[in-house]
């Protein structure tokens, strides 16, 4: 939250972006006196008004010793010569070079400018297909539902399973309870009739049973030797 | 505009003492002046694309005059 206690947007408003540089500076001539002067006098003196006013001037100085014509005329006059021709000779190399210079700046500030809007694209097309891939949603949630109901119907059988095992083994142990205890009977009964009846055998019945069988016997090889 | 408000270049003659009276003498003033009067020239003559020789040119003259104009007493001797 702002607290606008004091004015906003006073300052002048700075335009973005700026205004290009103007391409030549304002028209000078000879280097020294800027066209506007040339300009102001024209309509009263016409092309040649500046010029005699200039010669005017000078001669004006000199005769009146205003301007007076010692050793360093002369070494103004050499100075001036040197840098006029140095001037003259090396001008457009030397502006050939700074214009260079400020072309590789600009490249590089464009450079930097492309680079950052080609990214911002690329991020433009992800983001689009992140929203492409969002339409998804209904199936990715469909899978993870088929997943859990999966996951719920495998434990719910588990459980099912286990639970039938455990009963099972109950059963298991009380039928095999009851067997044994039959079984048990059982034999405990067979070795008591089995001891009744060969204490109830008297030896008496023992010889006769004995001679009973000899006679069999006997009987039954006759009958065997008659066949063979 | 008001007179104040016009720049040196389109005040006419006749109302140049006018014009000098809604100056501004303070310190700060003076100084504003000046800035302004240096910015406006140096957009001119030398914040350009393709400027010459006449942007340092002009500078370099006027600083000569300014020097033989203080030390004329000395030369003139």
């Amino acid at each position: 939250v702002l607290h606008a206690t004091r004015p906003l947007h006073t300052a002048q408003q700075c335009l973005a972006p700026l205004p290009p540089l103007p391409e030549k500076g304002g028209e000078v001539r000879y280097g020294l006196i800027p066209e506007e002067f040339f300009q102001f006098l024209y309509p009263k003196t016409g092309v040649t008004g500046p010029y005699m006013l200039g010669t005017g001037l000078l001669l004006y100085f000199l005769s009146k010793e205003i301007y007076v014509i010692n050793h360093e005329t002369v070494a103004a006059a050499c100075i001036l010569s040197v840098i006029i021709y140095g001037v003259k000779k090396f001008g457009s190399d030397v502006a050939a070079f700074a214009d260079k210079l400020n072309e590789e700046k600009v490249a590089k500030a464009l450079a930097v400018k492309n680079e950052a809007i080609k990214d911002l694209e690329t991020a433009i097309e992800q983001e689009k297909k992140e929203q492409w891939r969002v339409e998804g949603r209904s199936y990715l949630f469909d899978a993870k539902r088929n997943n859990i109901a999966m996951l719920l119907e495998t434990n719910y059988r588990e459980r099912l399973l286990m639970v039938y095992n455990e009963v099972k083994k109950r059963l298991d142990y009380q039928v095999a309870m009851q067997n044994l205890k039959r079984q048990k009977e059982q034999d405990h009964m067979i070795q008591w009739v089995e001891k009744n009846v060969i204490q109830s055998i008297t030896p008496q019945q023992q010889k006769e049973s004995i001679a009973k069988c000899i006679l069999d016997l006997k009987a039954l090889s006759k009958s065997a030797q008659a066949v063979v | 505009g008001p007179l104040s408000k016009r720049r040196l270049m389109d005040v006419r003659l006749g109302e140049l003492p006018a014009w000098l009276a809604t100056c501004d003498f303070s310190p700060q003033g003076l100084l504003g002046g000046v800035q302004k009067a240096w910015n406006s020239y140096y957009d001119k003559y030398i914040n350009v694309k393709r400027g010459g020789p006449a942007g340092i040119s002009m500078l370099l003259a006027g600083y000569c005059l300014l020097s033989y104009g203080w030390n004329y007493q000395h030369i003139s001797k």
